[in-house]
């Protein structure tokens, strides 16, 4: 009997539709977030997150809505990432039925949003998004760096360390994606994920390399992460969260089924 | 007698969870309302008393809208239901930021969780907070476990816990990694430490029968 590994399907939306086409057979609509989410619900998913990528401030606020509808629905966690830069931003999600807000680029640029947002709402709903990617050549020691707007702008900061002063601020929770294997369907960077699990004291969720389900046990069993986070593999329909959650179950992982 | 259920709003948290997942759990038939009106709390004919955060700030917040006394009649007169930081705040004494005092309606403290626990089985370090879905092992038959099997996973974020005095209030415990309270129940009380309204089927199961018990 102990605390279930969890499995945490993400979803891209944009000015209210959720993109990167999510392919389930049968599905009326799909753009729709509460359909989507209500499907990955049926499941057994642990949790959703959205990111919002929409590209405009102003059509920002369709996020609150699409919240708000998802949460009348669906009774399981959801984290809203993606443009969070403001406690009222944050009040907002939170109001419209977040449960969690993830902050990226806003704590690059002040640090003390993340211990005030944490102070104000509660470590429970600040999770810190990390982008790392490895820095050292191939003679070096394994070194990580924080970057920013997609992979693009490097910062200088130690990503090890940053987690670790994110959860000093208040973080309750870590999302760390490998830059450098987002996209790939490798697998996780399972040296970054170790790394930074085992610096922290707050649960870590991995992300970015998703191929096929042994990648989500090695995260678990390798990497010691406390949650998987995936997109593509759930949504073109090659698994179900169950066939996931079975194939962890058998590597020995608990899982709630 | 209608069915109305009163969620007191101290400013703290997950209210709209609570509230949207109480009207999906009762249907039309039930009429919930968010308020930290004395009046209209003590005029529904259940309670809910939900939070999360820090236990200093619920407790200030509850002192400041003067809604201690309301709480105390409620917990002592009609079904009345504690969730997370609410389960946390009936008991007397919390270790939270540096010692915060609680509202004393159940006897027993709040606890932290030791930071340096391993799980037994993998040998890896235990996170806090303890977070995510967790078994919910039933020690008594309760109205509000009805249609919930045993050892059903619920949903859990926190990093402090209750320690009833005596065994006699412990409705339900989870191991993480050593069992402690995660529900306890007593006359028309009943508080739980996950979150029914993020805990899918078995959350609104047990919200449906929070709105059918007599207390």
């Amino acid at each position: 009997m102990s605390l279930a590994k969890r499995i945490i399907p993400c979803l891209d939306v944009d000015n209210g539709r959720v993109v990167k086409g999510v392919q389930f057979v049968d599905i009326r609509d799909a753009g729709d977030p509460v359909e989507i989410a209500r499907r990955y619900d049926e499941q057994g998913a642990d949790e959703l997150t959205f990111l919002d990528i929409t590209a405009s401030h102003e059509d920002r606020k369709t996020m609150a809505d699409v919240v708000e509808a998802v949460a009348g629905q669906v009774f399981i966690p959801l984290t809203v990432g993606g443009g969070i830069r403001t406690s009222p931003d944050i009040r907002h999600m939170l109001k419209a039925g977040a449960d969690k807000v993830a902050i990226n680029t806003a704590a690059v640029n002040n640090p003390e949003f993340v211990r005030e947002a944490a102070g104000r709402f509660g470590s429970q709903c600040i999770v810190v998004a990390i982008d790392a990617k490895r820095v050292n050549t191939d003679s070096e020691p394994a070194r990580w760096e924080i970057f920013t707007h997609g992979g693009r702008n490097p910062t200088g900061i130690d990503a090890v360390a940053w987690a670790r002063k994110m959860v000093d601020y208040g973080a309750g929770e870590i999302l760390l994606t490998s830059m450098d294997r987002d996209g790939t369907r490798a697998g996780f960077d399972i040296e970054l994920t170790r790394a930074v699990s085992d610096a922290v004291s707050v649960p870590i969720i991995a992300s970015g390399g998703v191929g096929n389900l042994e990648h989500l046990a090695e995260g678990i069993i390798q990497g010691h992460a406390d949650a998987v986070l995936a997109a593509s593999i759930f949504h073109f329909g090659e698994y179900t969260i169950e066939q996931a959650k079975r194939h962890m179950q058998d590597k020995g992982i608990e899982v709630r089924l | 007698m209608g069915n109305r259920v009163a969620i007191i709003d101290y400013g703290m948290g997950n209210i709209h969870s609570v509230a949207k997942a109480l009207e999906f759990a009762g249907g039309d038939a039930v009429q919930v309302s968010v308020s930290h009106d004395p009046e209209e709390i003590l005029r529904a004919e259940r309670v809910v008393l939900p939070g999360v955060g820090a236990i200093r700030d619920c407790m200030a917040e509850i002192t400041r809208l003067g809604l201690d006394e309301v709480i105390r009649e409620a917990a002592q007169s009609k079904p009345f239901l504690g969730v997370c930081v609410g389960m946390q705040a009936l008991f007397e004494h919390s270790e939270e930021n540096g010692g915060t005092p609680c509202l004393g309606i159940l006897p027993g403290g709040v606890h932290a969780f030791a930071t340096d626990m391993n799980d037994p089985a993998s040998g890896t370090r235990l996170k806090i907070p303890h977070m995510g879905w967790n078994q919910v092992h039933q020690c008594i038959e309760h109205p509000l476990w009805r249609g919930i099997e045993q050892d059903t996973r619920f949903y859990f974020v926190h990093s402090y816990y209750v320690t009833p005095a005596g065994d006699r209030l412990t409705a339900a415990t989870t191991c993480y990694p050593e069992p402690f309270a995660s529900a306890v129940a007593r006359d028309n009380i009943f508080a739980v430490q996950f979150h029914p309204e993020k805990s899918q089927h078995a959350g609104l199961t047990l919200y449906a029968n929070f709105l059918r018990w007599d207390g």
